[in-house]
């Protein structure tokens, strides 16, 4: 931990509203401390796409004057938290990053959106994205991309960039994202910072804009796994407008923190694809893992044999799954229309203007893959490789109780680095796909820093509704660690803006 | 080339499901609201909507599959099917496709007395799609309506079993019966409720091969199926014998010109990219679940069909009336069963019901109207059964129970109530008519002394005097009775 | 196995049931980069799967069956205020021949 939290914006969400709670502080104060921190930085970081300063300060005065009244206060009461704009709200627009949405206001809010404002949290705005969350980078935002508060000429990661980035700079307390194929997790590892990626059927989608729907799960992102173990306790649970909700009472996630880790069964990952990761992340890595040993668990070598061909079958199960997802955004009902011609000109003029570059791609890859005469060849054997993939866990997990792995195979890359070599961009994604594809919670923490001052991550895989466990591992190694989370340059009054 | 052709055809029938809220969401899935105003963030595929499917539907589609002796999968699974179309929310359609809800049942059909047994090759559910409106708006643009987008449909499959236009409009009318009859459907085909393409095609008789076939669309009622299937089946046939080949497509029947128009080829048919939808986990239907569908299955049309020839007295043509319509048999029923109620142990089943599907069928019938699976009917068949009880038992004749029907039906009021009211009910009291007789003999001495003198022929003439005295009201057989008795025991 | 590019009728014939105009660079591109990516993809042919079920969804689980319940419709303003083009209470789309879906 940092020696001191010289400033209100260093706390946590958990001390942020216990300091809210015990009145030691006000949650409009917060706000609008949030919200300038917001105006300072964010013109460098463009992490937020919308913000809502009136909706954010209202919603602080009334846990404010609900706390006067004695009333009690919702475990998230005041603290300020940042949405990723693939999430439906009502009095927010929702854009996806994508031309095709620009401006459009949803007429709903997401199940996740209704459990943030339930549990009393202050919805800052909505961050930016790869368009529909198809990315690792941020960069394939049709609204620009966001810049990390480590190093501005670098990227936040993707697709939750926006968030990760928020988070780290302090613009907000903690912020949604979504995971799909690394989306919380990748972007926290770029930025120093926790995200979980829950169980499959953990948080309810209603209201998320499908990017593929058999992967998709909003997750948290925080400065610690505790934060983060937090706010996930107020998403998580049964959604009876998802039929792919887990029928599960709520759970506190955070429940063991602060409890030793001493005996649990790590299983350290092997093989190329670690040797063929940036040297000062295999370091890491190892320092990482023998940091867990010394907390007391016990290590145990695993291997995921198909692992490596999680690539391969993600990118033909995602794209496909996408490319039935985004037909809705056809320009008849809602979104931009570009007339042109008859209605079929129409339909295709409207999304070849609509969509960006790599939104196209994984239209055309997902199309192909489920086309006549491919389907058996791509979508399908992929879909078989997906069951090796979950039977390569269940043996791991009968010897281990978490998995450890990098979560990046290197440290944030510059921005615009990968644009013409999408399957380099992709082949990046190997520690992360797996999980996804197996439905796996998922864990990434901060393990780290490169000596030019970049943050590297470490993913905890766990079997399926295994969140708390991995949120108490990820706490003790974090407390452990005392990384510190705050980028050079931004925070501290001393150091200035 | 001239040899004779066999006619091939194969029937694709989608049947709405009368649930209240559609398939995939709360929305009403009844008609009559405005535009656009039974919608919702799912049937619209407003970004960020996900489907949940009604129980209701599941177990009405069963019901379908079960009537039609269908096997229902345990396990089955939504699809999408991709394209892009006004009418379609998501640019999909959540239908069934590699795993259906049910296969393998079977529907017979009887045209000119030769039965024909039809497979049904499965019966699987989806999501109805919009209403495209045209000529409405001030420009040339066509409008969508969403309020049936979402409505659950089944679609029901024939093998390519009927032999002629005849059969497959009887198999339509059969099927429609089943599914009226289960509850789950309006039999509405003018709306759209139950909507029918046909495959068609030709072979040469013998042949085992089938010969190349075109989809029928809009053949929305059973007038226009027999048309269009044997206008094209006739095209077929020019096309044949003139040296041509049959090109798969997809046609539209146009009853202005009564005429089939091609509409979209096999070579433009598109590659709709079925694959299972991933917000919806398999369907899983368990046996107790198949079980008690099963148990709350309704008597068939064609088995109450048999059972009212067999028991009740019932001609086959009878039977068919009693059946036209579930409401209608439900009331034949009902008198019948009260009917038999009231007249006590005595009263023979065979043949109350068939006085009671005579009165229907003469006197009922004419007041029934039916829309979809309701109808409005002559009052309760306990209404209806009180009366015809009344003729049974003597107090009213069968000619003045029609009279007081009608009137029944105009004031809502009880058989007894009208005849007590109006005094219409017969003299069948022994002793009151019996000092009416003794008048009309006391009036006559001369017929008396004739008759009793042998002319018995004056009988008749002695029933009149009677009759008119009561103002016909008097029970003739009792009349009968008493007259002889009381002519011959004074002799 | 190892396509190197989609050739260009196909990718044409793909864009046409994604319903997406692209230029011909844009074209070029794609027929060029799927074929790299698929390329790739043919890695899974080294694995024998013909007999391993497939995963559609990653926690096993039956669709849950909701009750037969009406609930209330928002009017449809709500909705036709997002329209690109709405009229007489219709979302208004360009003119739809029938038969074509
Ligand atoms: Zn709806």
């Amino acid at each position: 931990m940092p020696s001191m939290p010289a400033e209100v914006h260093d706390l946590g969400v958990t001390e942020m509203a216990a300091g809210i709670a015990d009145g030691s502080l006000s949650a409009r104060a917060l706000v609008d401390h949030h919200l300038a921190r917001i105006e300072t930085h964010d013109a460098h970081l463009h992490g937020f796409l919308h913000v809502d300063v009136a909706g954010a300060r209202a919603q602080a005065d009334r846990i404010d004057r609900a706390r006067a009244a004695g009333k009690p206060l919702a475990p998230l009461a005041g603290v300020p938290i940042a949405v990723k704009d693939n999430m439906c709200t009502r009095t927010m627009p929702t854009t996806c990053a994508s031309r095709m949405l620009a401006g459009y206001q949803p007429p709903y809010d997401a199940h996740v959106v209704e459990c943030l404002a339930a549990a009393g949290a202050v919805i800052l705005g909505k961050t930016n994205l790869d368009e529909f969350a198809m990315g690792s980078s941020t960069d394939n935002s049709a609204f620009g991309p966001t810049h990390n508060p480590w190093d501005l000429t670098r990227s936040p990661g993707g697709s939750s960039g926006g968030s990760a980035s928020s988070v780290a700079a302090r613009l907000s307390a903690a912020a949604l994202g979504s995971d799909t194929g690394g989306s919380v997790r990748q972007p926290a590892a770029f930025c120093g910072l926790t995200a979980i990626k829950p169980t499959y059927g953990r948080v309810s989608r209603y209201g998320l804009v499908a990017f593929a729907s058999s992967l998709d799960q909003v997750g948290p992102i925080a400065r610690s796994a505790r934060d983060a173990g937090r706010v996930l306790s107020a998403i998580a649970g049964y959604d009876r407008r998802d039929a792919t909700s887990i029928d599960r009472p709520g759970e506190d996630f955070t429940a063991s923190c602060g409890e030793a880790i001493r005996g649990v069964r790590v299983g350290v990952l092997a093989g190329a694809a670690l040797e063929q990761c940036d040297p000062e992340m295999q370091a890491s890595f190892k320092a990482g893992v023998q940091r867990l040993q010394d907390l007391g668990c016990q290590l145990v070598d695993v291997k995921l044999p198909h692992m490596g061909h999680g690539i391969a079958v993600y990118y033909l199960v995602a794209p496909a799954e996408a490319s039935s997802n985004l037909a809705r955004f056809d320009g008849m009902r809602y979104g931009m229309r570009k007339p042109s011609g008859d209605l079929r000109q129409t339909y295709a003029q409207t999304r070849a203007d609509g969509f960006g570059t790599e939104v196209k791609r994984r239209i055309m890859l997902g199309t192909y893959a489920l086309s006549s005469g491919y389907y058996d060849a791509f979508y399908l054997k992929a879909q078989r490789v997906r069951t090796l993939i979950r039977n390569d866990y269940e043996a791991a997990f009968a010897k281990c109780d978490v998995i450890a792995s990098p979560t990046t195979p290197r440290p944030a890359f510059e921005i615009g680095a990968m644009h013409d070599d999408p399957l380099a961009m992709y082949l990046e994604d190997i520690f992360v796909l797996p999980p996804s594809l197996a439905g796996l919670p998922a864990v990434a923490t901060p393990c780290g820093i490169t000596r030019s001052g970049l943050p590297l991550g470490m993913q905890l895989t766990g079997s399926a509704l295994s969140e708390a466990k991995l949120v108490q591992v990820a706490d003790a190694f974090e407390r452990d660690l005392a990384f510190d989370s705050l980028p050079p340059g931004l925070g501290r009054a001393s150091e200035g803006a | 080339m001239a040899g004779a052709f066999e006619t091939v055809i194969g029937l694709e029938v989608h049947s709405q499901l009368l649930t209240q809220s559609k398939l995939f969401c709360g929305c009403p899935a009844r008609f009559g609201a405005q535009a656009n105003e039974h919608v919702c963030p799912v049937c619209l595929g407003l970004p960020g909507a996900l489907p949940v499917p009604n129980g209701a539907a599941v177990d009405m589609a069963m019901r379908a599959a079960l009537a039609l002796g269908c096997q229902v999968r345990t396990q089955s699974v939504f699809e999408r099917k991709n394209y892009f179309y006004p009418d379609l929310a998501k640019g999909y359609q959540i239908s069934q496709f590699a795993l259906p809800l049910s296969e393998h049942g079977e529907l017979s059909v009887e045209v000119d007395g030769a039965t024909r047994t039809v497979s049904i090759v499965r019966i699987h559910m989806e999501e109805d799609a919009a209403k495209n409106i045209h000529g409405v708006g001030s420009g040339t643009d066509t409008l969508v309506d969403f309020n049936r987008a979402g409505v659950p449909l089944i679609e029901i499959v024939s093998g390519p079993d009927l032999r002629s236009a005849a059969e497959a409009e009887a198999y339509l009318r059969r099927l429609r019966e089943v599914l009226m009859f289960c509850g789950v459907n309006d039999g509405n085909l003018e709306e759209g409720s139950f909507r029918c393409d046909a495959n068609v095609s030709i072979r040469p008789v013998g042949q085992q091969q089938l010969g190349t076939r075109t989809e029928l669309k809009n053949i929305n009622s059973f007038r226009f199926v027999r048309k269009a299937i044997e206008y094209e089946v006739s095209r077929q046939k020019a096309v044949v014998s003139g040296g041509g080949t049959i090109v798969q497509e997809t046609r539209t029947w146009l009853e202005s010109s009564a005429t089939t128009v091609s509409m979209r080829s096999k070579e433009e048919a598109m590659d709709y990219r079925y694959f299972p939808d991933p917000d919806l986990p398999p369907l899983q239907v368990d046996e107790a679940r198949v079980d008690a569908v099963r148990a709350a299955l309704p008597e068939l049309p064609v088995d109450k069909r048999a059972r009212y020839v067999a028991t009740m007295g019932l001609t086959e043509s009878d039977a068919g009336v009693m059946t036209g319509h579930p409401e209608i048999a439900c009331y034949f029923e009902g008198v019948v069963s009260e009917l038999c109620k009231q007249l006590g142990n005595g009263a023979k089943l065979a043949s109350v019901g068939k006085r009671v599907a005579n009165f229907i069928q003469s006197e009922a019938l004419r007041y029934v109207q039916t829309e979809g699976l309701a109808a409005s009917l002559p009052g309760a068949p306990e209404a209806l059964a009180e009366l015809l009880a009344l003729v049974e038992d003597g107090t009213v004749s069968g000619k003045m129970a029609k009279s007081v029907f009608s009137d029944m039906v105009q004031s809502g009021r009880s058989a007894r109530a009208l005849v007590d009211e109006k005094g219409l009910s017969q003299v069948s009291d022994a002793g009151q008519l019996e000092s009416v007789i003794r008048d009309v003999l006391a009036s006559s001495p001369d017929n008396v002394a004739a008759y009793r003198g042998g002319k018995t022929g004056l009988l008749g003439w002695f029933v009149g005097q009677v009759m008119k005295a009561t103002k016909g009201a008097a029970n003739p057989k009792l009349a009968n009775e008493l007259l002889r008795k009381l002519l011959d025991e004074e002799a | 196995m190892a396509q190197t590019k989609i050739p260009r009728d196909q990718v044409e014939h793909v864009a046409k049931l994604a319903s997406l105009m692209l230029a011909d660079d844009e074209a070029d591109r794609l027929g060029h980069e799927l074929g790299e990516i698929l390329a790739y993809m043919a890695s899974l042919d080294e694995l024998d799967v013909a007999a391993v079920e497939p995963t559609f969804h990653s926690i096993p689980m039956g669709a849950p069956l909701r009750a037969d319940e009406v609930i209330a419709c928002f009017p449809r303003e709500t909705y036709l205020k997002s329209a690109p083009k709405s009229e007489a209470g219709g979302f208004a789309v360009p003119k739809v021949l029938e038969g074509e879906g």
